[in-house]
């Protein structure tokens, strides 16, 4: 599903990126960990077509990212620390406005369904800018999976979110999940982590420090072994 | 095909939030309406000398109205990042400066529409040109400065100070439009029988847009690189 070899990145001369390595299978659903500026955010930027890798090679679905950037985005839900919402308009209008763009049918329909989903359905036509950080939260989550994307890639999501929206979101992950699809996830979230992720892997320095399975629920496997990647002296 | 389309959607949601906000549209009418008054009280419009102001006034319009909404067309989609929200959408980077030049034309369309009789009201200018060649002069020097300018706001969007970089970059490039277009404006508005030379600055107008057009279509990509 997603091939990643020896990717770098190079930025102002200071490498970010120094020789990723990864193969994601369908369906799988993987938290990347790691201490603040790991990397962690511009891998995922550079999997989100966001950001150009200075060497490296790609591929999502089969098709080489550097020469396929309109079809692998059209596969694309990208979920960043930012809303991506337009402030004046409500959730329907920013719905429908990133629906049509991914060229999804009945897109009015769609929408209405996914902020009922998202538990906001009395604020349909409200404008974005009144909502709270945990409300804006959650049209950001519908917005990154209007148009049914095969692969998801969340950075950091459950940063901020009351627990009504981190069950949300966690659901939308797991159904999405049951469809097949692919999910990316930053975290700093051992427990979502642990709950939602059949895989982590632990990025320092550029580099994948770890690649494990996870067991279900079991928050303190993956302390032990952040500890002794990220904690311990390096 | 799918280019056009995702501009068109662009273009759509920005003259709506311009509708929702009012933010853009109002400035330039109100600073279009400003540069008429003032000019209107410092030129005595039973002079005829004054009649030779008139085009340059059309422009000053055109130019630092259309300034002010190129200026606020990629900032506004840095709140929330929205811009990340189009560059991965699947649409290429051309869609999203197609997109934007259409909004910001329609926009001075619009200023344009407004101001232009409001001049020749105050200045009671009889329009004794030819009217189909003054459409086709403003509609062509508002192309190229628009299509120019929107492709450095987004050059200038991501700098500190792109208020004052934005004119800096803008002013030297769309010079030989601006020339262009203010000669064959005075042609058309004061002197018809020299129609052949406004014939020859419009086709030097027509190429530079045309030229810049292509040549901005070729490297948005670059520019719009997070």
């Amino acid at each position: 599903m997603i091939e990643i070899k020896k990717l770098t990145k190079q930025a102002d001369n200071k490498l970010i990126l120094r020789g990723i390595d990864l193969s994601i299978i369908k369906g799988e659903t993987v938290a990347i960990l790691g201490p603040n500026g790991a990397g962690k955010s511009t891998l995922l930027k550079v999997l989100a077509t966001l950001i150009k890798p200075t060497t490296g090679h790609i591929s999502i679905n089969g098709l080489e990212l550097k020469k396929n950037q309109v079809e692998i985005k059209r596969v694309l839900g990208y979920l960043p620390h930012s809303s991506l919402l337009y402030d004046q308009y409500s959730p329907l209008e920013n719905l429908v406005f990133f629906g049509n763009i991914y060229g999804v049918k009945d897109i009015e329909q769609k929408a209405t369904k996914l902020v009922k989903e998202v538990g906001l359905s009395f604020f349909l036509n409200e404008p974005v800018k009144n909502f709270s950080r945990g409300m804006i939260q959650r049209i950001a989550i519908a917005r990154a999976i209007v148009h049914d994307p095969v692969i998801l890639l969340l950075d950091e999501p459950h940063t901020g979110l009351d627990q009504g929206a981190i069950s949300i979101l966690n659901n939308v992950i797991l159904s999405m999940k049951e469809k097949g699809a692919t999910t990316l996830m930053v975290t700093h979230d051992f427990k979502q982590a642990a709950e939602i992720c059949d895989r982590a892997i632990i990025v320092k320095n550029g580099k994948i420090v770890d690649d494990f399975k996870m067991e279900k629920n079991n928050v303190e496997s993956i302390s032990h072994k952040y500890d002794i990647q990220v904690e311990s002296v390096s | 095909m799918n280019l056009l389309r995702t501009a068109l959607f662009l273009a759509q949601k920005d003259l709506y939030s311009e509708l929702k906000t009012k933010q853009i549209l109002v400035t330039q009418i109100i600073f279009a309406g400003l540069v008429i008054v003032v000019f209107s009280f410092a030129f005595d419009p039973a002079n005829n000398t004054t009649k030779a102001v008139i085009p340059g006034v059309i422009w000053v319009i055109i130019v630092f109205a259309g300034i002010l909404g190129l200026n606020r067309s990629f900032i506004s989609e840095q709140r929330n990042d929205t811009m990340q929200g189009l560059l991965v959408a699947p649409m290429e980077a051309v869609s999203i400066y197609l997109g934007k030049f259409l909004a910001n034309f329609a926009m001075l369309l619009v200023v344009e529409l407004v101001s232009i009789p409001f001049l020749f009201l105050l200045f009671d200018f009889k329009f004794l040109g030819s009217l189909p060649y003054f459409i086709l002069v403003v509609f062509l020097g508002s192309f190229g400065f628009v299509a120019i300018g929107t492709f450095l706001a987004a050059l200038s969007a991501n700098s500190k100070n792109s208020e004052m970089l934005l004119p800096l970059l803008l002013f030297p490039i769309t010079t030989p439009i601006l020339i262009g277009v203010v000669q064959a404006t005075r042609i058309i508005l004061t002197n018809m029988e020299k129609i052949s030379s406004a014939v020859a600055w419009i086709q030097l107008v027509t190429a530079y847009d045309i030229i810049f057009f292509v040549v901005c279509f070729l490297l948005i990509d670059y520019v719009l690189e997070v």
